[in-house]
């Protein structure tokens, strides 16, 4: 055994105002030698405190962290030099080189002239970081600091590598480059006992740990091999085709049948996860075509654990449509940052009432052209109408139509919820009386009512998103822009956000969301793939995934699509 | 070498690197003292040199053009011919002036003939700060009284004999306050750079999450406060050596101490500030926070509690004792010996072994907050 947590309790004090937050909670786990132990939860479960447990930079307020025998709280030093440990932002100095940070991890451990001689090409050569290895780190690409931080973790051998979602905000195609890197490393430190620890919002990466301790809020709901996870849930997920059209009608059936214990949707179908012991549905009752059993998922797993009814958004009234053509038009859009070409001759139109995604890594231009379509940056070439207008002629006009939330919680942290919606009416210059209305329905239709008199700072995760939708929402845009909207957020709370967002389009609202997360193109209806500053496909996520199908690939994801249409570009 | 040699070799290769690479620690070294120096240094002057004074002639005679002539030979008057009373109150008001003679119509009548009432003249100064008021008045006051005298041993009118009070100014006969205020700067410039140098590079590293990684390394606390500390001190003492050369090329102020007192008393110093940067920037954690802490806690202390602009010995005596706890004080004491009187043991001492307190409590209190933890 490799570490060993028991009875574990971590509070962080509360400030004047803030309560204490109890980040962890009765955790109790094992980690074994030769596997990777996925620390999986959605944000805000407790998988940073957790590691930082483990490489004793916290110490518990209850329970013991054990490390290779040694007491944590008062023997850290001690582990320390078996322990690898990446911190979510890489730990690695930007002012120095590729090299100077491999040669800076080196000294620390004290490492000798000829163990580094052996061993730092052979982590640059593995990492492919070689040619750069003159590169300050802080011009290398997320993919890239991503390696750097991992080379510097690996370079000492440790026994435990800890690994703080190393997988965040890079492309899909990194993310796997980067779980073959490790699991390559770990076969190789088998023999001296090497364990990893890696922690992750991503529940897909789930599958790929040899056990899973599955975090939510703070408190452990199951340790076991994610194979347990998926067990129960044999014969109980199921693809409803549908055709697209009526798509969120059907979903909105499915999720009042009680049968049914989880509604997603994919491309062309509905995956229904069912509740145990129940029935299929009849699936031209729910206005669909044939019902399929698929294989059940991680995230499945997750949604059976905390077992509650599938979220129902409510019918959102009806949106008139303002001005003819399509709600958003953008043609031969350009944007320059000095020679560096951010946005590369985008064109794209949106009809109303259609979710739109831009999808593609971090860097590809995404926010550069959601800046221009908010009117908050000026194109360098081209043209962007949003509802009908110029923006580049009426910017102010066209932002008056337009409900933005951005991926951080943009709100004020210290205000209120009730005065945050108040601020916002305010701003958007809604006159008393229809403040007073806008505010009411906000609180009654996002369920804030509660919360009203509570600093937004204090909220969960998914509450603080649930306001700012509904402050992005108060002046009735016609057109609402979502950045990332539910990167982290735990499954459940996405899964009601995107029926929310659901209702919205159904009443005439034209959603652009933003995003490099693959589960939330799911819920477009039509997917632009972004890479290097270029369109490089508009389809439905179906027609993507077709493109991708092959031989090889007969049931491609939207994440193998979308890795293949990068490579190919 | 052993493993804690080649540790500390890494941190301290590491902190010389990013001082190199990042351009604002080097301009916190080197700019900031230029900037400081050369602002207050030339901006700061207590002396009153050539401060105008409006003349104004009612009956103008052979007399009154010698009296204007006599205190424009002084260096620190430059009269100013008004037509009237009224002209010269508006260039007073208007802040051209500093005061205003007025020699009435009967002014050179009364000067030919003693008697009980001497010559009238009247002098209005700007007393909005009365300091300069008061320097006004004594000067003008100075320069008729001489004018006065020497006009009447030369009619006869006086017996020969008398009082002659023959003066010197010691340790600046020149009276320049640049002598005085310059070393002081050199102190407070010191205190500034050696604070923020430390307090913005660890808060930074707190910001960027590169000190999670060096907490969760092998590297010990001291290792890493002390490449912190050898890095920085060094740069802090560069910046020194250049403000002294800076105080001794260009504002000419003499240096007649020893050079190895003032090496021994900055680095303490040095040290002092650099420790309280590093305690700030363990408390703050954001770059921001440290900045604001550093500033209050170093600047009010050296401008107004150091005697570098202000007597400490005409403050009040609770005020007096307040400056005890900020070292800047002893530093500025040191300085001004070093470099207006020299060396002089009995009051370099105290004030030396007060800075190796200061520093020996700064750097002791920044291990003790230092602890290898996140919480």
């Amino acid at each position: 055994m490799l570490a060993e947590v028991a009875g574990l309790r971590h509070v962080f004090p509360g400030g004047r105002k803030a309560a204490p937050v109890v980040a962890l909670d009765g955790v109790s786990a094992t980690f074994s030698p030769g596997m990777i132990t996925g620390v999986v939860g959605p944000d805000g479960a407790g998988k940073t405190t957790l590691l930082r447990l483990l490489a004793g930079l916290l110490r518990p307020t209850a329970g013991r962290v054990t490390v290779l025998g040694h007491d944590m709280a008062t023997d850290a030093q001690a582990a320390h030099a078996a322990i690898g440990y990446m911190p979510q932002r890489f730990g690695l100095y930007e002012d120095l080189s590729v090299g100077e940070n491999l040669t800076l991890f080196a000294d620390l451990h004290a490492l000798g002239a000829e163990v580094r001689a052996e061993r730092i090409p052979r982590l640059l050569g593995f990492t492919g970081l070689a040619p750069f290895t003159a590169r300050l780190a802080g011009r290398l690409s997320g993919g890239m600091k991503q390696k750097l931080g991992l080379a510097c973790a690996l370079l000492a051998r440790p026994r435990l590598l800890l690994l703080d979602e190393p997988s965040v905000g890079v492309d899909p195609a990194s993310r796997r480059e980067l779980w073959a890197m490790v699991a390559t490393m770990l076969a190789e430190g088998r023999e001296q006992g090497m364990g990893v620890v890696w922690a992750t919002a991503y529940l897909d990466e789930a599958e790929r740990c040899g056990r899973v301790l599955l975090l939510h809020e703070g408190h452990m709901l199951a340790e076991a091999p994610p194979a347990d996870f998926l067990a129960a849930l044999r014969g109980r997920v199921f693809a409803l085709a549908v055709p697209a059209a009526r798509r969120r009608l059907a979903g909105r059936l499915a999720a009042v049948d009680p049968a049914v214990l989880d509604v997603a949707v994919e491309g062309d179908a509905l995956r229904l996860v069912l509740r145990a012991g129940a029935s299929p549905p009849d699936p031209v009752a729910l206005g669909g075509s044939t019902l399929v059993a698929v294989a059940p998922r991680f995230e499945d797993g997750f949604i059976d654990r905390l077992a509650t009814a599938p979220a129902v958004a409510p019918v959102e009234p009806k949106q008139p449509v303002r001005g003819d053509g399509p709600a958003i038009e953008v043609h031969d859009l350009v944007r320059r940052f000095g020679p560096f070409t951010a946005v590369d001759h985008v064109s794209f139109s949106v009809a109303h009432g259609e979710i739109f995604g831009l999808l593609g890594p971090n860097g590809a231009g995404k926010s550069t052209t959601f800046r221009m379509l908010c009117g908050l940056l000026r194109p360098s070439g081209g043209s962007a109408r949003v509802a009908g207008l110029d923006l580049m002629r009426a910017p102010a006009a066209a932002r008056a139509r337009i409900g933005y939330m951005a991926q951080r919680f943009s709100l004020y942290g210290e205000l209120t919820v009730g005065e945050n919606l108040a601020f916002f009416a305010r701003v958007y210059g809604l006159d008393r009386k229809a403040r007073g209305v806008a505010i009411a329905q906000a609180l009654d239709r996002f369920d804030l009512g509660e919360v009203r008199a509570s600093v937004a700072a204090a909220l969960p995760l998914g509450v603080k998103q649930r306001l700012a939708l509904a402050a992005a929402l108060l002046h009735r845009p016609d057109i609402l822009f979502l950045d990332e909207p539910t990167s982290g957020v735990d499954p459940l709370a996405r899964r009601a956000f995107w029926a929310r967002i659901g209702a919205l389009a159904e009443a005439g609202v034209t959603v652009l969301v933003t995003s490099h997360f693959m589960d939330e193109a799911e819920y477009c209806d039509r997917l632009g793939i972004i890479s290097a500053g270029r369109l490089i496909a508009t389809d439905t996520p179906a027609g993507l995934r077709a493109r991708a199908r092959g031989p090889d690939l007969p049931a491609p994801t939207l994440e193998d699509a979308f890795i293949r249409l990068v490579e190919a570009a | 070498m052993t493993p804690a040699l080649m540790r500390l070799r890494g941190l301290l290769r590491k902190e010389i690197l990013q001082v190199l690479r990042d351009p604002s620690s080097l301009l916190i070294a080197f700019l900031l003292p230029v900037v400081l120096l050369l602002v207050n240094g030339y901006g700061v002057s207590l002396d009153a040199r050539h401060m105008r004074v409006a003349v104004v002639t009612q009956a103008p005679a052979a007399d009154t053009r010698e009296l204007i002539q006599a205190l424009a030979a002084s260096p620190y008057l430059a009269p100013v011919a008004a037509s009237s009373t009224a002209e010269a109150g508006r260039l007073l008001t208007a802040g051209e002036v500093r005061g205003v003679l007025v020699l009435p119509e009967d002014f050179s009548a009364r000067l030919m003939r003693p008697s009980r009432w001497p010559a009238p003249a009247q002098l209005l100064a700007n007393a909005t700060d009365p300091n300069t008021a008061r320097i006004l008045e004594g000067y003008v006051q100075g320069a008729l009284l001489t004018w006065a005298s020497g006009r009447a041993q030369e009619k006869r009118l006086l017996p020969s004999g008398g009082i002659a009070l023959e003066h010197r100014y010691w340790f600046n006969p020149e009276l320049r306050s640049a002598d005085f205020i310059v070393p002081g700067m050199v102190a407070f410039v010191m205190s500034m750079v050696g604070t923020l140098l430390t307090a913005l590079v660890v808060s930074r590293e707190w910001e960027r999450g590169t000190m999670e990684s060096m907490l969760a390394s092998p590297a010990r606390m001291g290792e890493i406060i002390a490449a912190r500390l050898i890095c920085y001190f060094g740069l802090g003492m560069l910046g020194m050596a250049m403000s002294v050369l800076m105080a001794v090329l260009l504002f000419g102020v003499p240096f007649r101490g020893s050079l190895l007192v003032l090496g021994a008393a900055t680095s303490l110093f040095l040290l002092f500030a650099l420790a309280l940067g590093l305690f700030i920037s363990t408390l703050a954690r954001s770059q921001f926070v440290a900045a604001q802490l550093a500033f209050l806690t170093t600047m009010l202390p050296a401008l107004m509690l150091s005697g570098m602009l202000f007597d400490i010995a005409s403050m009040p005596a609770w005020l007096q004792a307040l400056t005890h706890v900020f070292p800047v004080r002893y530093l500025v004491s040191v300085l001004q010996t070093l470099f207006l009187a020299g060396t002089v043991w009995q009051l370099v001492l105290p004030n030396l072994a007060a800075l190796a307190l200061a520093a020996l409590v700064a750097v002791g209190a920044t291990v003790a907050v230092t602890r290898r933890r996140l919480d």
